[in-house]
Order: structure tokens, then C-alpha cells, then sequence
């Protein structure tokens, strides 16, 4: 067998460099990235990245900063496996290994002019995140925005700072519940859905961009169905383990869609008879 | 269309002068009815009458593992990509493997590609070889139209008694005639008797399912929600034979290795199964496809249904490996059977 080197495999990988490391729970840390070249990576929100770590693995993750943001991006990583828990243990000024970003995010050019309701469950704030700056930098160019945010605890809160100033902010509608509260807290008990039947919301000319843990979205949709946001204007982003990205590998297949190229973000309306998306 | 002819006599030269090019490699018998497609050198090694082989040809385009990259992570995250490659002649394809590479080809040549696998396969040339008659009852290239030969290869011999008739179908395979030597001109008789033969070859082999192959996909649309799976589900064993020896699985998992240095090391890609446990897991342990029954149903919906949306054409080529390799004894044949039985069982019971 012989040996060729070349020059874009489709697995080729970008240096990077870790600038800031932040803690964001006990599981959960914020890290900034910049590309090693100066290249900016222009991603849609929504999209995700591989990242390397030579010699241990590669982990897809979503984009959680802004487009807006051209010197670096941000990952949201929670320590779950073997390469996540090894980036937790990295120090800023490490070098790191990426490629993409890969993927369909948000329709952008479609939901500029319209209301939006944003529903984040749990660890799905960090690529919704990406969309809420987005919109927060433009925000000119969008109606209504609300986002509604639900995790287990008050401890599991991703982003704190940034939720209170989203929830200062009057051109924004915040609403935030935990499952199980604690006695500091004095905000919303319950699951995400006992929100949604609250909000305010012309359906006609909202979009839905709904991101959570699997068990959420047919709980979710079902709340939208009701307050009769139509099917086609419902955004979600599936989590599956891609392993290559390019849509061959088969890992996060969803019947006859490879979650990494036709998605991570679907339309409702295209998926909904897909039985193993739900 | 030109055709050539090698007398049988002239066999082994013909394959000495072959090997002398490049690699050569051809199906030889290993063990009790049991043939692997292995380097040759002398004709006489080769199986020329061969049921499918343990593995398909696919081994040598979608090697089991892969380099992916090699690295050195000393100095940061220094990486290259590349490409590990081979000078290659396939002989004695049938039709069958023949469209597994087919397939192959669609998938890993569509956006984003496979340069992988496209630099590989630029450096491989293939023979083909008819089946007159079918290998043995697992087979149901006929059902999938991968029972005539359909193209994708150099060389296409078929056996006349005598002699060879050789289908010339590139330029390829047109160095390969001049370069041994030992082809000749094809006359009016030989073509006949190829005529003869495949003629004969229409009446020999018929749909092994009674379904017609149009009918097929939407088979497959009605059934996605049919007890066979479940059925399926009480054997299967979830070892991924089946996908193993299939032509057209290329499933694959990415993963690293460090020498001794812990400094550097290699990513590769090995072959994985949709039929194992962890394939479609995820992080923090939710998985997509938990039930045996539905990771069948997916790997028949990935031969039957899915790819006809995206690519016009079954990745089932008859080959009849998934069949004769299972342990559990789930035959691809019998599955059809059961989906046709349950489809029509359903039909009736809305009539009555």
C-alpha cells in the first residue's frame, strides 16, 4: 500500500488556538476559539464544527457565538465523553485541531422581517445561542423576539449573565423555568412547555426555532401546533453523533437524511413523518 | 463495442502476463465452498467458478482500515491528510460485485466527496466475469437487475465453452489486451454464441421473489411499520456480519491512534455497522436506534428504499452474502417474502 499526501481530503483540519476558557456550570464550559491562519469562519447559525484533538478523538459541536463575531468563534462543550472531558483539561493558548463548520443552520434570509419564538431546552441554549446574538446584533431586521429557556435546575443555567440581560433587554420577551427549583429561586417551576401557552404571538408571521433534548420536541411542537404556528415555519436542530461530516460515515442518519449535510436544522414540515427523528 | 476472444489454452499465459503489470488479484478457494479474492500469480490458482466471496471486492476500494491523517502533535496540532493507495487489476468480478462498486461510486462521488476513496479507485482496474447460471439459491441478482453485466468495469469476460469473449469497455482495458498479447479478434460465430448464451441466461434467471422489481420501492413505502421487524428482531444478533460482507455498506467510524511517543500517531476509519449496539449513540447515552428491529429495518431500507429516492437504484445487488454469512439464518429472500405475505395479509383485511 502506498501513501499520498493531499491537500483537502474532506478531512483536512484548520489549526486553532483556545483564547478563553470560561465555566459556565459544573459541567459546562464556554471556550473561544480563534483560527490559527486569521481565516473567519462565516457560519450560519446552527451549524456545528469537528474538533480535534489529535491523538484522542473527534467531537461534532455546535457554534454558539455570533456570525457578527469575526475574530473568533465559541463551543459550548459539557464534559460527557472521552474528548470533551480532554478539552475540559486544556489551558487558554492551547492548540487544537477543527474542521467546518459543516451543516444547514437557521434559514436567516427567511426568518429576517418576521417574529420569532425561540424555545431552548437544557444544553440546546449553546447553538441557540448563536441565534439570539445573531438576532441581537441585527435586531433592526426581525419583529417580535421571544425566547423561552427551561433547564433541570437553577444550577444548570448556561450563559447566567447573558440571561439576565436578555431579560432586561424591553425589545426581547425572556421567559426562563427550571424543573426542580431551589430555594434561592423565585422564577418558574415546571417543564418548558407550561410557557409556551403564555406567550403572546401573531402565528401567521412567527418562526419557531426550537433546540433541546430529544424527549422535548414533540412536547414542544404540540404546543405550537396548538397555538397554531404553521408546520413550515417550525426550525429544529437534531443531535446526532456525526463522526465524518460529509455524509457518508452513516452515524447520524435519520432514515434517508444524514443529519450532518441535510440538517442539523430541519423544517418541521419535511420531517415530521420521520419516525426516527422523534 | 469491441470484443476480443482468449482460447482457454491460453488461459495462464494471459494471467502471468496480467500479474506482470501490476497486483493482480482474482478469487481462489479457501476452505469448504468458501473463495476470497487474494494476489495470483499463475492462472491455475483462480476460481473461475465461484460462489460470491467471503467479502466483496469493496475491500480494495473501502479498505476495513484507513488512514485518514497522520499526525504529530509535539510541536501543536500539526496534521496532514492522506491517502493510502494501490496499482491494482481485479479479476473475475461478476455483475453482482460489479454493481456494488457501482454504487460505491455514486455515493462516495457526490458533494462533498470521498477524495479517499475517488484517488484509490482511479488506480484500480477491473475485470469482470459472467455468471451463466446462478451461483447458488441465496443469490437474487435478477430481482435487482445486477444479473447481465451493466458496465463499470475494463474487461468483461464470459465463458464459451473454448474460450473467453472479452467486452473492451475502456481505454484501460484496451492497454491490458495490447500489453499481454494474447487476445484475439472476436469472429461472427463467437459473437453468436454470446447472443446464444444470454438468451439462454434470460430463461435461467427470473425474479427469485414474487414481486416485480418496479413494485419494490413501494413495498418498502408500505412497510415500515410491518411485524416482520419485529420478527427479525427475536433472531438477529446483532454481530454485523450482514453489513461486513455486503458490496454496498460503507459505514464507516473515525478514530485515533498515538504511538509509543504519545507524540505520533494516525486517524483512521474502519468499518462499523448500523446492526451494533453503539452506532447510533450518543453523548450522555440516548439511542436513536436501541431495537434490533429497527436497525434491520434500517439496513433494508438503506438497500431498498432510501438509496432509490437519491440515487435511482437498489444498493441490493443479489449477492446473497448477507444470507449465506448470518448466524441467525435471516435470508434477505425470506425477509422479501414475509413484507409481500404481510403487505397483501393487510390489503385484505381493509377489503373485508
Amino acid at each position: 500500500m502506498e501513501k499520498m499526501v493531499i491537500k483537502d481530503s474532506g478531512y483536512t483540519l484548520k489549526k486553532a488556538r483556545i483564547l478563553k476558557i470560561k465555566k459556565l456550570t459544573e459541567y459546562e464550559r464556554l471556550f473561544e476559539i480563534e483560527l490559527k491562519n486569521g481565516e473567519r469562519l462565516d457560519h450560519e447559525p446552527g451549524q456545528f464544527m469537528m474538533v480535534s484533538l489529535l491523538g484522542i478523538g473527534e467531537v461534532p459541536i455546535s457554534i454558539c457565538s455570533s456570525p457578527a463575531q469575526h475574530d473568533s468563534f465559541e463551543i459550548c462543550v459539557r464534559a460527557v465523553g472521552k474528548v470533551t472531558r480532554a478539552l475540559h483539561a486544556l489551558k487558554p493558548g492551547s492548540e487544537i485541531a477543527v474542521r467546518g463548520p459543516y451543516g444547514k443552520g437557521f434559514p436567516m434570509r427567511m426568518l429576517e422581517g418576521n417574529d420569532l419564538l425561540i424555545v431552548a431546552g437544557g444544553l440546546g441554549l449553546a447553538p441557540l445561542r448563536s441565534l439570539i446574538t445573531y438576532v441581537i446584533d441585527n435586531r433592526r431586521d426581525f419583529g417580535n423576539v421571544h425566547i423561552l429557556f427551561g433547564c433541570k435546575e437553577p444550577k444548570d443555567m448556561l450563559f447566567s449573565d447573558e440571561l439576565d440581560h436578555w431579560n432586561e433587554r424591553m425589545d426581547l420577551h425572556y421567559a426562563c423555568t427550571v424543573d426542580r427549583a431551589d430555594p434561592d429561586w423565585s422564577g418558574n417551576i415546571g417543564v418548558i412547555t407550561t410557557l409556551i401557552p403564555g406567550v403572546d404571538i401573531m402565528p401567521a408571521r412567527t418562526f419557531a426555532a426550537i433546540v433541546g433534548p430529544p424527549v422535548m420536541y414533540n412536547f414542544v411542537i404540540k404546543e405550537l401546533l396548538i397555538k397554531e404556528i404553521p408546520e413550515n415555519q417550525i426550525y429544529l436542530s437534531f443531535e446526532r453523533h456525526m463522526k465524518c461530516g460529509n455524509g457518508k460515515c452513516g452515524r447520524c442518519q435519520i432514515q434517508n437524511l444524514y443529519c450532518c449535510q441535510d440538517g442539523p436544522v430541519f423544517n418541521y414540515q419535511q420531517i415530521k413523518n420521520l419516525s426516527e427523528a422523534f | 463495442m469491441q470484443y476480443v476472444i482468449l482460447k482457454k489454452e491460453r488461459f495462464n499465459d494471459f494471467i502471468a502476463g496480467l500479474s506482470g503489470l501490476r497486483k493482480l488479484v482474482a478469487p481462489v478457494p479457501v476452505g469448504f465452498n468458501n473463495f476470497a479474492f487474494q494476489e495470483v500469480t499463475t492462472g491455475d490458482k483462480i476460481a473461475l467458478k465461484y460462489i460470491p466471496t467471503i467479502l466483496p471486492a469493496k475491500k480494495y476500494f473501502l479498505p476495513q482500515r484507513e488512514t485518514l491523517l497522520d499526525f504529530n502533535t509535539s510541536k501543536g496540532a500539526d496534521a496532514e491528510a492522506v491517502v493510502e493507495y494501490e496499482n491494482l487489476t481485479l479479476f473475475g468480478l461478476h455483475t453482482c460485485d460489479i454493481a456494488g462498486i457501482q454504487c460505491l461510486n455514486m455515493v462516495l462521488s457526490e458533494r462533498p466527496r470521498d477524495y479517499n476513496y475517488l484517488l484509490r479507485k482511479s488506480r484500480i482496474t477491473i475485470i469482470g466475469l459472467e455468471c451463466n447460471e446462478y451461483c447458488d439459491e441465496y443469490a437474487n441478482c435478477h430481482l435487482v437487475n445486477a444479473s447481465f453485466p451493466g458496465g463499470g468495469y475494463d474487461l468483461f469476460f464470459t465463458d464459451l465453452g473454448d474460450c473467453f469473449i472479452v467486452h473492451v469497455n475502456t481505454h484501460a482495458g484496451d492497454e491490458i489486451v495490447a500489453a499481454t498479447g494474447c487476445l484475439e479478434k472476436a469472429g461472427a460465430s463467437h459473437l453468436n454464441a454470446l447472443k446464444v448464451l444470454r438468451d439462454a441466461k434470460k430463461v435461467i434467471f427470473n425474479n427469485e421473489v414474487p414481486i416485480e422489481r418496479r413494485h419494490v420501492p413501494e413495498l418498502f413505502d408500505r412497510s415500515f411499520r410491518f411485524r416482520v421487524w419485529k420478527e427479525l428482531e427475536e433472531r438477529c444478533l446483532a454481530c454485523g456480519n450482514c453489513t461486513n460482507v455486503c458490496p454496498t455498506c460503507y459505514c464507516f467510524d473515525i478514530r485515533d491512534e498515538v504511538d509509543l511517543t504519545f507524540k505520533k500517531g494516525t486517524r483512521y476509519r474502519v468499518w462499523y455497522s448500523c446492526q451494533l449496539e453503539p452506532f447510533a449513540k450518543v453523548a450522555g447515552g440516548i439511542n436513536f436506534r436501541k431495537d434490533r428491529s429497527a436497525r434491520q429495518r434500517h439496513r433494508y431500507y438503506r438497500k431498498f428504499s432510501y438509496p432509490v429516492e437519491k440515487f435511482s437504484r437498489f444498493f441490493c445487488t443479489g449477492c446473497g452474502r448477507c444470507t449465506r454469512t448470518c448466524m441467525a439464518g435471516i435470508s434477505l429472500k425470506e425477509t422479501l417474502n414475509e413484507l409481500i405475505k404481510e403487505s397483501e395479509d393487510r390489503l385484505w383485511k381493509r377489503w373485508l
